[in-house]
């Protein structure tokens, strides 16, 4: 058994993986992918256009542009840095240390996926109306965002060699040397990616940020439809949160960089040394209880309080229930096309780094931090033109979820595949398999877990869409976010709860899986073990 | 562990974006449950093959969605309702251009009645139909028509600022007793609405002191009204600007003694007393303009304005239509202001952008 340490090798897969030419298999539906990604951003600068420099510059010269977008960066850096902060310390005790029920937190870590962060807001704003501004704000995204590090980070603890960490250990180094210099960059590739989308989530969100009475860039836009009935300025804002965008996503891909391949030799599939928390144990338990307390329980809490108050409460099970269903099929198919585009623009990124592949993989995250009103406004515009017979049809909202959350099943998907061996591929190759059965017999199947998650979370995300959905949905068909919609736009927060409650529940479902995913790690390892092993690969499990 | 994660990939991969697609159309819309919202099954035309009536709705589904299944009835076709805000369904219909399915479009506020009509995306309406409202309740090119009206009140909370009930005019709330405890919603169109009003009333200057002192005064921003009225009635404000129904949605949903806000009229002629409109356009090449013109006609109708006045609790634009269930204080003839001044949106948003309530 070889293992090779992470920062020898890139200068050969510099050399070796990165340089050869993807094949055309991987290659055009990875453009496709990048294409459809970039749309909404077609109609953007189209409308842009229409209006000229001069008018372009007065929106774009205004102070209080100028001012919004710095709060809006200095909100999504506290954020992303809170959340990556959570995410890895709570990654790293349930799966590093002796936590008393160290499985339940695992589980209740990634929970809050699930809930919506509208919900959280509300919940959090009317029972305790102080934490309204920055620190509510923050509050609440941090809660909600942080399982997309934590979910990733506690993957690649699983899945990192503990044997770097003993060889380091074996060479003196002490434990919080080893952390600091072997594990965080064994584990930076996926908090990375995880850190990404928290900041573009951050960058993009406006529920909260309003119900938080906070004001952020976001509200420039919503207020220039909701105002002014005047789509340029909100086209000439969405493309800086476009500028935005490609700034920090070309910035993360230059951090991944040289640690990427954290793992390039078979490694083994070890438990890693079970640090003793002793005394620490009750320090140990506050974090995840404090985490779980105000990103779930609290929350919980206050949607229960709404089911039992008021005149209007009662469930309408005929609304509710195919709510639910509409909610599960929309979701499970923009999941589907959205995992579909991502599995060749993840191995691109993965395994065929050229200067190429990675606009490709940029141009999918492009238009992540573009509030959905302007992605379905676009897709409005286009849908109607050129895709009439699907125009307000299940196919387009679909069409919609695939653009919208793209980029989340991309990073699950490549992360996944950055992280399995490439040296089996190289295998296949030399006993004759073509590239195109390489990814099929041995790419994917050892990425499987990360698809899934990436197919869970792009689902989870999609069932809590709602401009999108309003504009674009079926006639008649009502989804659990926009009967909750519906609901509060009234006040009857009573008749509301049973919907967020629906969607929490139906969330938490895939949400569940996810954290299982992210468990199951360690068998994937194990089973490339046995695919390096074993000359089919494809069969290996 | 299990082999699903390996199934859902093999099944992935092997699904195109194509695939899926084709996937759903094939099983249709009808693949989708649908929640029955729409009043009717979207089938082809049954009542002597009218095509079908769609209806976009800036309106709320649970305060319209009962009137608009005996608008189908009296109508006489099948209706076909999609519901979502009005400022994103005016966002939308532009987009569509004149390609829209759309061949009626309710709205919540004139503003963006307003925008379509100055777009052309408006048929002008038939005097017949025009004149069945007060003038001062429609566009006046005719191109759309309002179907209720709305008050601009105070929400007070009655252990906190009792005097309220008593007030006549907004500068009685230019006090420093108020400071941290006056409630808004800067975003909302109710509230630009009600700016442009002051701006009509009290010219540029007058208006700009007003906001001025106002803003001094540090007053509370929300995302709407709902959020002002519980910021009242919760006891976190004192006073809040909102439109009248929702306290009256609010007591319909809680009952009156869970309510703890009050809200008070202002005086007539003042410019907090503003009557805004909630209205209806006919979108030009619309292919069922008889249908939709018929719909106004009964949006305008006895049966209908009754509907307002008893279940959303809003102001008939009807002569002679007053509520039966609501202890609503009559509406006085109040400012004369051109409604269609009241799109003069972009100055007022300069204005309140310069003063700082934004």
């Amino acid at each position: 058994m070889t293992t090779r340490v992470a920062t020898a090798s890139p200068a050969r897969l510099g050399r070796g993986a990165g340089t050869r030419r993807p094949p055309a298999g991987l290659l055009l539906p990875a453009l496709l992918a990048a294409a459809i990604a970039l749309l909404p951003i077609a109609y953007l600068l189209l409308r842009t256009a229409e209006a000229g420099w001069p008018a372009v510059w007065d929106i774009l010269a205004r102070e209080r542009t100028v001012t919004l977008v710095l709060r809006s960066l200095g909100l999504a850096a506290a954020v992303t840095g809170a959340g990556a902060v959570v995410g890895v310390s709570l990654a790293w005790l349930v799966t590093r240390t002796d936590l008393p029920g160290r499985r339940v937190w695992a589980v209740l870590a990634a929970l809050p996926l699930a809930m919506p962060s509208f919900v959280a807001a509300y919940a959090w704003v009317s029972v305790v109306p102080g934490i309204a501004g920055f620190w509510g704000t923050f509050l609440v995204l941090t809660a909600s965002t942080y399982p997309y590090v934590y979910l990733p980070a506690v993957a690649a603890l699983r899945g990192a060699d503990p044997a770097l960490e003993e060889v380091a250990r074996s060479l003196g180094r002490g434990a919080w040397a080893t952390w600091l210099t072997v594990t965080t960059r064994q584990v930076r590739p996926a908090v990375a990616a995880g850190s990404l989308l928290v900041a573009l989530y951050a960058l993009s969100d406006f529920g909260t940020p309003s119900l938080m009475r906070y004001d952020i860039f976001t509200r420039v836009i919503h207020t220039s439809y909701r105002a002014s009935f005047d789509r340029t300025p909100a086209a000439v804002l969405s493309l800086v949160l476009v500028a935005i965008t490609v700034a920090i996503t070309v910035a993360e891909s230059r951090s991944r960089g040289r640690a990427e391949q954290a793992r390039v030799g078979s490694g083994t599939a070890r438990r890693a040394r079970v640090v003793r928390l002793g005394r620490a144990t009750p320090l140990g338990l506050l974090l995840p209880s404090a985490v779980a307390a105000v990103s779930l329980g609290f929350p919980a809490a206050v949607l229960a309080h709404w089911v039992v108050r008021g005149q209007s409460a009662g469930v309408d099970w005929g609304r509710l229930l195919p709510a639910a269903g509409a909610t599960l099929w929309v979701a499970l198919l923009g999941a589907l096309a959205a995992t579909a585009l991502a599995i060749p623009v993840g191995i691109l990124a993965a395994r065929y780094r050229g200067g190429g592949t990675r606009w490709i993989e940029h141009a999918t995250w492009a238009g992540h931090a573009v509030p959905g009103i302007v992605v379905a406004l676009a897709l409005v515009f286009l849908g109607i033109r050129f895709a009439q017979p699907i125009y307000q049809r299940t196919p387009l909202l679909v069409f919609a979820y695939a653009v919208l959350f793209l980029p989340i099943a991309v990073a699950s998907v490549r992360a996944a595949v950055a992280q399995s061996p490439p040296s089996l591929t190289e295998v296949a190759r030399s006993l004759g398999r073509s590239p195109m059965q390489v990814v099929r017999e041995v790419t994917l199947p050892l990425a499987a877990p990360g698809v899934a998650a990436g197919f869970a979370l792009v689902m989870l995300t999609a069932m809590k869409e709602l401009p999108a959905t309003l504009l674009l949905r079926p006639t008649g068909m009502d989804t659990l976010a926009t009967r909750l919609w519906t609901e509060t736009g009234v006040g009857a927060y009573a008749a509301a709860a049973p919907y967020a409650v629906g969607l929490v529940v139906l969330a938490a479902v895939p949400t569940f899986l996810l954290s299982q995913f992210a468990g199951d790690d360690g068998a994937r390892v194990l089973a490339a073990d046995r695919a390096a092993g074993a000359s089919p690969p494809g069969g290996a499990r | 562990m299990t082999l699903l994660p390996r199934r859902a990939t093999a099944a992935a991969t092997a699904l195109t974006l194509a695939t899926v697609l084709a996937a759903c159309s094939a099983t249709g819309d009808d693949g989708a449950p649908t929640a029955g919202t729409s009043p009717s099954s979207p089938s082809a035309g049954t009542a002597d093959d009218l095509p079908t009536l769609t209806i976009y709705s800036g309106r709320n589904e649970n305060l319209v969605g009962p009137l608009l299944e005996d608008l189908e009835t009296a109508v006489g076709t099948d209706v076909e309702v999609r519901y979502a805000g009005s400022s994103e369904l005016s966002a939308q219909l532009l987009e569509e251009g004149d390609r829209t399915d759309a061949d009626l479009f309710l709205s919540q506020d004139a503003g963006a009645l307003g925008a379509l009509a100055n777009a052309g995306r408006f048929v002008e309406l038939p005097s017949g139909v025009l004149d069945r409202a007060e003038p001062r309740f429609r566009d006046a090119d005719g191109r759309w028509v309002a179907t209720s009206a709305r008050a601009r009140v105070l929400a007070y909370d009655p252990a906190q600022a009792p005097e309220v009930e008593g007030m006549t005019s907004i500068d009685e709330l230019l006090d420093e007793r108020y400071r941290g405890l006056i409630g808004y919603a800067p975003t909302n169109a109710s509230f630009h609405t009600f700016v442009t009003a002051l701006r009509v009333d009290r010219g540029e200057e007058g208006a700009r002191e007003w906001l001025e002192a106002f803003a001094d005064l540090d007053p509370q921003a929300y995302e709407g009204n709902n959020p002002v009225l519980d910021a009242v009635d919760s006891g976190q404000v004192a006073i809040g600007l909102i439109n009248h129904y929702y306290w009256y949605e609010r007591v319909a949903e809680e009952g009156a003694d869970a309510v703890s806000a009050r809200i008070h009229f202002l005086g007539a002629d003042d410019p907090g007393a503003l009557v805004n409109v909630a209205g209806v356009g006919v979108l030009a090449g619309s292919d069922a303009e008889q249908s939709a013109l018929a719909a106004v006609e009964f949006l305008l109708s006895e049966e209908a304005q009754q509907y307002f006045a008893d279940a959303t609790a809003e102001y008939p634009v009807v002569d002679g239509v007053t509520t039966t269930v609501h202890d609503l204080a009559p509406l006085a003839e109040g400012l004369a202001i051109d409604l269609n001044s009241l799109d003069s949106l972009a100055e007022t948003l300069a204005l309140l952008d310069e003063v700082g309530l934004t």
